[in-house]
This record gives C-alpha cells, structure tokens and sequence, in this order.
C-alpha cells in the first residue's frame, strides 16, 4: 500500500515540480507573469527583429482544413489576399489554426492567441460563439471577430460578421431551374443548420421564383465529413431524375464526381468549385471574406475592437458569383444570372425563405 | 409519397446503390475477419483505410496508373498491417488500445501526406464501370448488379473466396484453431506468431483495398477523414455476421440498403427529420440482429496475446 | 529499496514510451523542417508552462478520467465499451435538459440533479448495449459504435429542433445549440483558470471506483465474471447481471463525463454535427488513458494527466510553430502505440517479481483524496 502512494506521489511530483506550476487551487500564483514572455516568444522569432511598423497581427481558429475547397478555404484564402493587398508579412502577419472541430480546444487556442497580443483574433465557425462570448471580456484590448452569425453579444470588442448565403443559393437557383431539363434538382446538404441551410433555403426560393414546376429535392446527409454518402447522396438525386445538383460544405467533393459522370450540372458555393470539375461546374457563390475584413481592420486601426456587425453579400462583393469560363453557359442565362444578381443588389427581388 | 418508395426506379436505385456503398466494408470486414478469426482484435481499420486510400488516390494522379495506385495502397495496408502485427504479437500489446493508435496515427498522417503532397483536393478518373456483356441488359438486375466497377465485382468475389479459404484450406483450419485455441494450435506445430502476422496483413492490404475502392474507384477524390467512421462500422460488421464472409456480406448490405433507403426517403421528400433518417441504418443493424438472435461463439482467443507457456 | 525503484519504473513507463514516440515525431518535425525542440518546448509550455497551462491541462483530463473510470469497470467485467463517446452525449443531453428546465430551483441543488441525470442518461445508453449483450447475444463492440452514431443523431435532431437556443430559432441561421445556462447553475471554479470542481469530482470518484472494485462483494463479481465467466457461474454468480452492470456503470461514468463538460466547460451544448466536436474525442482517449493507467482506477488519474497534457500541449505546438493539426492527431497515434507496446516492459517485470512473492493486494488510504496527493506531491518536490 506505501509502495503505491509513494510511487503515485513520486510520478505527480516529477510532472509537478519540472513545470513549477500552482497545482490546482494553491493561492500561491506567484509564477503566473511567467506564461506572458514565453508564449510570445516563438512566434515573434520569426520575425524580423527590428520591421519599421509593427505588422497587423491576426490570428484565425477554423473548423477544417484551409484547404477543404468550402468554409475554412474561403477564410484562408481571403486572408492571403489582405495580405497580398497590403503588402506581404511586414504589414499584415496571421497565424491560424485549422481542424478545430473540437469546440473546447478552439477555445482554447482563442484564449491563447487572445494572450499573445494578437490585435485580431477570428473565430471562424458559429459553433465559437459561447466560448468567445466568455473569452472577450478578459481581453478589452484585443478585437475579436466571430463568424457565421449576426449577434455581438453586445460586447464592444466583438464583431460579427455572416454571409447572406441565401442570395448566392438564390441566383444559382434560378440559374438551375433555367438549365434543368428535366425539372428535378438536387441538393446534398450537411446537417439542416446555419450556413448551409440559407444557402440551401435560397436555392429552393431561387428555383420556386423561376419555375415552379421543378421539383427541388433535399437531401440532409447528417455529416461534414462523410464523402461516400454525400456522393451515393448524388446518385441517388440522379436516379431520382435530377439533371443539376448543388451542395455545401466540404463533404460535398464526393458529390461533384458523382454530378460530372452522369452529365449533370453542378452549382458550388463557399469556394470555387469549378476545378474539381470543369465540364460540369457551371458556377460558384464564392465567400470574398477580405471585403469584411478590410472594414474590420479599417476600424480597428482607428481605435474600434468590435460592436459592429457585417454581412458578406453581392452588393458589396463579399459574395461572388464565380461562373466557370470552361462551362459554355449562354449568353441568355448569363444574362438572367446579371440580372438577378442586380435584382437582390438593389432590392427589387426579394428572398423569403421558409 | 411514401407509395413513390415502391415504384421500380426506386428500387433499383436502392439496390444499386446498397450495392456499391457495401464495397468499401466488405473488403474492410473481410479483412478483420480474417484477423479476428486468429484472435486478433484490429480497431485500427479506419486508419489503413484512409492512408490506403492517400496512397491510390496519390500514386493514380501521379502516375496516371489506376492499378499502381492500388498496389501502393495493398502495400501501404501491409506495412500498417506488419506494425500492428509486431505491437500486438511480438509485443503482446492491448490489442483494441493499440489499434486506437493506429487508427489515430493513419488519420493523422494521411491528412499530413495529402496536404504536404498535394495540398488541394483534386479529382482523379477513377475505375471506369464494366459492362459485363448479356448480363448488364437485363433491365433492373443489369443496372443493379452488372454496371459497377471492379472494384465492386471484386468485393463480391472476396466473400466466397475467404468463405473458401476459411473452411476449406489447410490454412483457414490454422487460422481457426490459432484463434479458437493458439496453445492447442502451438503444441501441435502451428506457429501463432506466423498465422497472425499473416492475417493481419491480410487485413491491412483489405483495408488498404478498402480505401482505394472509395478513393480510385467509388469517389475518384481524397479528403482528410474522408471514410468519416466506415472502417469502426466494418469491425461492428464482422460481429454482425458472425465471423462468418456471408454472415458479414448479409450485413454490410443491410447496412448500406438501410442507408440507400434513408437517402431515398429525403429525396422523395417524405416527411422524417433528417437526423432521424441518418439514424435508421444503425438502428436497424441492432434490431436485426436483436430480432435473428443467434448464439454465434467469438474465437475464443479473440483479443488475448498468446505466450507460450514453458 | 529495490521494489520501490521497480515501482517508480513502472510509474514511469508511460512517460519513458511517451517519450520514444515524440523522438520519431521529433524526425517527422525535421522532415516538415521545424525545429523539433522549439516545437516541444512550446508543447510543454502549452501543458505545464504556467498556472493557467496547466488548469487547462486538467480541464482536458477530467473528461477523460471519468471515461477512464468506466473503462476501468467494464474491461474488468471483460466487456469492452468503445460506446463512450455516445454516452457522453445522452449524458450531456440529460443534464443540460435538467439545468434548462428546472431554473426556479437554487444552484447547487439543480448542479446536483443535473449531475445525476448525467449519470443516469450515460448509463441508459451503455446499459442498453449491456442488456443487448448478456440476453440477445448482440457484440457490445457492435451496439456500441452503432449507438454512437445514433446518439450524434440524436443530439443534432434535439440541438437543431425541441431543443434549439430561442435566440437562435428566430435566426434564419439556427446555430444548433440550446440556451446558455444559468450563471447560478455552472460548476465553481478551483482557481481563476477554468478548472472546475468536475476534476475534484473526478479525483473523489477514481477512489469511489477503486473501493468499489476492490472492496465490494458488486466489484469483487464484476471482476470474477470478467476473468472467468464460466467458474463465476458455477460459483452461483448471475453472470449476465454484471456484464449489463459493467456496461450500465461504465457507460455512466462517460455520460458523467458530458455532463461536467456542459457545466463546467461550455455551459451549453453545441453541435459541429459530429460527436468529437462535443466530447473532443474523450470518449475514445479515456480508453486509451485507462490503459495508460494499468485499468486501475487510481492510476488512471496520473495517465489522463499525461495523456490530457499530451492533447492541450499538441494544439499549442501546432499554433506556435504552425504545423498541420494533422501532424499532431499522428503523434497522438504513436504515443498510443508506443505506450500500449512499453507494457511488455512491465509485465516481463512483474512476472519475475512474481516468482519471488505472491502479488500483494495494494491499497490507498481511503481517507487521502487525491487533492491532498498532489499537495503532497508538491511538498515533495
């Protein structure tokens, strides 16, 4: 029995004593200034030491992978634009992590990024928002800017931006009533929440306004990640009779083979989908996050670390329409395609979802 | 809307796509079987899947050959395999916590692999479909059963296969006895170490087929994680058919038929909420099952190391 | 002397193999060219570095102790339960509905309630398989992924609808989640980090287990019918009772373990549509640290130290000196191996021990909670 005591203590008291750690609820918190230098440091040694200006520092927590072609690409490539924009990393330097499906450790990478100093911390996924609306208030001085949703928590240094997906799906939907021949569309979703539920609720109104005879098939595979469904998903719309399929999210890829071997026109959005299928891809809805950002940072530099929030749409180019040069689309529907987008740029057409 | 479930369109869509959807676990569970037949537990099957399927995926875009893709991938299932065989019988590790870590290490690196060598998702033309002649005519059944690729053709052809050589060879009867008593099998000249380091390669070069069915064949692209659970429901498929390749064939197509029937239930527009159409296949897997109850025996050295005894 | 050094070996084990693995991810970094030791030296800081690390390290190994624990029953009972990840949702998925529902009640009583319902939600969902096993001769390997894939659906299907925050079912968007919890209803912090009394919690039930293992006629069957089911039966122990009752405590543990994460940790519930995105995996890694802790229940707490260390530590290697997330889901892979594999160490040990002297029954204090160990430990060091 003292053997076991001894060693169990024996094995804490190496973990303990190597860290130098208050253990659980010691009062003695007299090492805590110690995290600050050490966790700023790794990163500031790539730099170089003496830049004329300090970079705007931004760092990015995203749920998949910066290159998963959907959600987390249009963040990743959108910040390699601002960067380009302003003039590489001696003006504008961001870090990101991706794959932080767990809820918890983005978490806590935000509140780590939120220690080092970071002037703009994005959590990008609205499954962030309760734990930034816990992180914000220890950080007055860092900005924060949460996505997809429209809610600041009334917090000063908050911002909140989202896509009006709705509009994109919307265009792409009445483009898809036009180009369907035989009046069945399909629609591989995730699961029937946030972001792709506007984009999929737009598409649906889309089609109604077109032609209400096509019928829009749904179909809700349960998951992000489940390629083989979301691509047995496909067949199954075309077996049903669909001759143009769309989808979100990044389980989507399956899909879009699954589209191009039958001969059925595919509609993408989040990113441009239309490598992954050139014959077939006739256009994408594209997230242009750098037009947010740009106000973000505008704001920041004057003095503002949130409050506000913003919406990527197609009046102000956060959201693009993307047509695939190697589809050959008419020019009649290229041209309903304008005038649609004109029509929800400036008001005339309006999108009721369900 | 519910009646739109029966018309002849459907039906056949439900069978042929139960038929392809099962593909992937029938190579993954013949595999584990295999494995599980000799004793040895292997949770690690969703990992060798995924850098299976990399590795067709990578070596087909790169080469432009479909069939060197797939031997990259039969040996990249081997090497995993030869690993997990030297952990669990040289080593006697725990065999499910050490297929955890397999698991976790092929989830890892095949999304490593793919981001550092490729760094985009990009398609691939994968295994085209044969039309086997005469036969793929037949309206319905031709649909259903004789347009799918050989990826497909050779899933099926793998169940009587090791239905053969399980019960009817030399070495099914040593795969057996190492499993159902390895000291038995031990005394009387049978090496366990040999027997299971044969069945669980086999295993890995399955799921490495496994992964390229979907990657080359099935899907023609690779994401991270992109089999998304498939390789756990495979090992949950070799308990449903009892260690048994028909028992596990009966399964994997309820399963997918279940999953088939559930996309069909959305598209046709019937009115169950999505989730709770996802849940069906799993549900019913248990249910059949509860419902068929049969008192099949696990290999009796399932998951316990063999040492020698001197 | 000797026997203690031989102790401290096997203490150390896991941390030795731990070790050897990060020396093959050490050439995986030089290969991606990062520098191996900045990249540690930032895993250690993430996990250690400081008061705050170190909390965080804690709040990642609670969750997992608890799984631990259950692992500890059922592997014992020789039943394995891969189910943990979906009794943690029903268990969470119970709680949370208790904690929303009940908000006229005083804290610390619906904290309480909550807590149980978790207990109880978890150990439905691994009873279930339980009963499946002992009377329809149904796998538990099998029942239990299944039922983990319904359990995901299950927690969007609720999330998504009779469940959905308000605020939320009047967006256009409807995040999946529910409301927030009342402040009076979260789990008291330990320190000014996040750490929450779910890891005293934890602490106190790892000795509850040990006893109940060890020191009850319900442990003492458990473990009978788990090394030899048939002389259990012969001896008149009701066999299929305890393998549903291993499965049922085991899968109680988990949904424990979802509960304290909603109120200790996200005072919501919150779905990415998978399970991980909720349990971050604890549900799987508490298996793994159960091992790492010998299936004993006391040992268990150091190994979900070490292994909770391991995850926080990674995501801060993976921030500092950016490599991929996938990098770090490898080496979490190879530790696992690594660890699994060092076993043989011991066990050759111990069987040499062996033959000198019959194996002594160990026993810790039950007076000593496990906090006062590491009070110990620090007086120690």
């Amino acid at each position: 029995m003292k053997k076991f005591v001894l060693t169990l203590v024996l094995a804490l008291a190496l973990v303990l004593s190597a860290c130098g750690a208050p253990a659980t609820e010691a009062p003695v918190a007299t090492e805590a200034p110690a995290e600050v230098p050490a966790a700023t440091e790794a990163p500031a040694a790539t730099e170089p030491p003496a830049a004329p200006a300090e970079p705007f520092r931004v760092a990015v927590v995203m749920p998949s992978a910066i290159n998963d072609l959907a959600f987390s690409q249009s963040m990743y490539d959108a910040l390699v634009r601002i960067q380009e924009e302003m003039g590489g990393p001696e003006a504008f330097e961001f870090v990101y992590s991706e794959g932080m499906f767990v809820v918890d450790d983005a978490a806590a990478a935000i509140r780590d990024y939120a220690t080092q100093g970071y002037d703009l911390v994005i959590a990008h996924g609205s499954q962030y928002g309760s734990s930034l609306q816990e992180i914000a208030p220890d950080f007055p001085e860092t900005s924060f800017a949460w996505g997809t949703t429209a809610d600041t928590f009334g917090q000063p240094n908050i911002f909140a931006y989202e896509a009006a997906s709705q509009e994109g799906g919307y265009v792409n939907g009445v483009l898809a009533a036009t180009l369907s021949q035989s009046a069945v569309i399909g629609v591989v979703g995730p699961i029937e929440t946030g972001d792709a539920k506007l984009y999929v609720d737009g598409f649906g109104a889309g089609v109604a306004a077109t032609n209400p005879d096509v019928t829009v098939n749904v179909n809700y595979i349960g998951s992000f990640s489940d390629v083989a469904l979301a691509s047995e998903a496909a067949t199954t719309h075309i077996s049903a009779g669909a001759d143009v399929l769309t989808g979100t999210a990044q389980m989507v890829v399956g899909a879009i083979g699954k589209a191009e071997e039958n001969n059925a026109l595919w509609f993408g959005t989040q990113s441009n989908q239309s490598s992954l299928a050139p014959s077939i891809v006739v256009a994408s809805q594209v997230y242009h996050w750098e037009v947010t950002l740009r106000e973000i940072i505008a704001l920041i530099n004057e003095g503002t670390l949130g409050g506000t929030s913003f919406k990527a749409n197609l009046a102000n180019g956060g959201e693009v329409i993307e047509f695939n040069p190697d589809y050959a689309l008419s020019d009649e529907a290229k041209a309903l395609a304008e005038t649609t987008i004109q029509g929800i740029i400036d008001g005339t057409i309006k999108i009721t979802l369900p | 809307m519910i009646s739109d479930l029966f018309s002849v369109t459907v039906l056949i869509g439900i069978l042929a796509s139960g038929i392809r959807l099962a593909t992937p676990y029938l190579y993954a569970a013949i595999g584990e079987t295999f494995s599980q037949k000799s004793g040895v537990l292997n949770l690690g099957v969703e990992g060798q899947m995924l850098l299976g399927a990399f590795a067709a995926f990578y070596v087909a875009l790169s080469t432009g050959s479909l069939w060197l893709g797939m031997l990259t991938a039969m040996i990249v299932g081997a090497l995993m395999g030869l690993a997990m065989a030297y952990v669990t019988v040289n080593l006697h590790a725990q065999q499910g916590i050490s297929g955890i870590g397999f698991y976790l290490f092929g989830l890892g690196m095949s999304d490593l692999l793919f981001q550092k060598l490729m760094g985009n998702v990009e398609t691939v033309k994968g295994f085209p479909k044969i039309y086997i002649p005469g036969l793929s005519d037949i309206p319905g059944i031709g649909e259903i059963f004789f347009s799918q690729n050989i990826l497909v053709y050779g899933a099926y052809l793998l169940v009587p296969l090791a239905w053969f050589v399980l019960n009817k060879t030399t070495l099914g009867l040593k795969i057996r006895s190492v499993g159902e008593n390895p000291d038995a099998a031990d005394s009387l000249g049978v090496s366990v170490a040999r027997i299971r380091y044969f069945t669980i390669i086999l295993g890995g070069v399955l799921s490495g087929i496994a992964g390229a069915s979907l990657s080359i064949a099935l899907l023609n692209v690779f994401q991270q994680n992109m089999t998304s659970g498939l390789g756990f429901i495979a090992v949950a498929l070799v308990y449903f058919g009892g260690w048994r390749p028909v028992g596990v064939l009966g399964g994997a197509l309820l399963f997918s038929l279940i999953n088939s029937l559930q996309l069909w239930i959305q598209v046709l527009g019937i009115p169950i909420p999505s989730d709770i159409a996802v849940m069906m296949p799993y549900v019913l897997t248990i249910l059949v099952l509860v419902a068929t109850v049969s008192r099949v025996r696990s290999p009796s050295a399932l998951s316990k190391p063999f040492e020698r005894e001197n | 002397m000797r026997s203690r050094l031989n102790a401290l070996f096997d203490a150390l084990l896991p941390v030795l193999a731990t070790l050897a693995a990060l020396g093959v991810g050490a050439v995986m970094l030089l290969i991606l060219k990062v520098n191996p030791i900045e990249a540690y030296a930032a895993l250690w800081d993430g996990a250690f570095g400081s008061s705050n690390a170190f909390a965080e390290t804690l709040v990642k190994a609670t969750p997992l102790l608890l799984v631990a624990l259950g692992i500890c029953i059922s592997f014992r009972g020789d039943v394995i339960n891969i189910g943990g990840e979906g009794q943690m949702i029903i268990g969470a998925i119970l709680a949370t509905w208790v904690g929303l529902t009940f908000t006229g009640l005083p804290g610390w009583l619906v904290v309480t309630i909550s807590l149980v319902a978790g207990f109880l939600g978890g150990a439905i969902w691994g009873g279930i398989p339980g009963v499946l096993k002992a009377y329809f001769s149904v796998n538990e390997i099998l029942s239990t992924v299944m039922m983990n894939a319904i359990a995901v659906q299950l927690m969007n299907f609720l999330l998504r609808g009779p469940m959905i925050d308000p605020s939320q079912a009047e967006l256009a968007s409807k995040i999946p989640q529910t409301a927030r919890l009342l402040d009076a209803f979260r789990l008291p912090r330990l320190a000014p980090t996040r750490l929450h009394l779910g890891a005293l919690i934890a602490v106190i039930l790892a000795i509850a287990v040990y006893i109940l293992l060890w020191r009850t006629t319900l442990g003492y069957r458990i473990r009978a019918v788990g090394q030899n089911p048939n002389a259990s039966r012969y001896a008149g122990i009701k066999v299929q009772r305890y393998m549903v009752l291993a499965l049922l405590l085991s899968g109680a543990f988990a949904g424990l373990a979802g509960a304290t994460q909603v109120f200790g940790v996200n005072y919501r519930m919150i779905t990415d549509g998978s399970s991980s995105g909720f349990t971050g995996s604890a549900g799987f890694n508490g298996i793994v640290a159960a091992l790492f802790g010998q299936l004993h229940p006391l040992w268990s707490i150091p190994a979900s130290i070490l292994f909770g260390a391991l995850l926080v530590g990674a995501n801060k290697m993976q921030r500092v000196v950016q490599v991929p997330s996938a990098l770090v889901i490898a080496l979490n892979g190879l530790v696992v191996v690594f660890v699994v594999s060092s076993e043989i160490l011991r066990k050759r040990r111990q069987r040499r021990r062996l033959a000198d002297a019959r194996q002594e029954d160990e026993t810790p204090p039950p007076t000593e909670s496990g906090e006062s160990q590491i009070k110990q430990a620090e007086t120690g060091a």
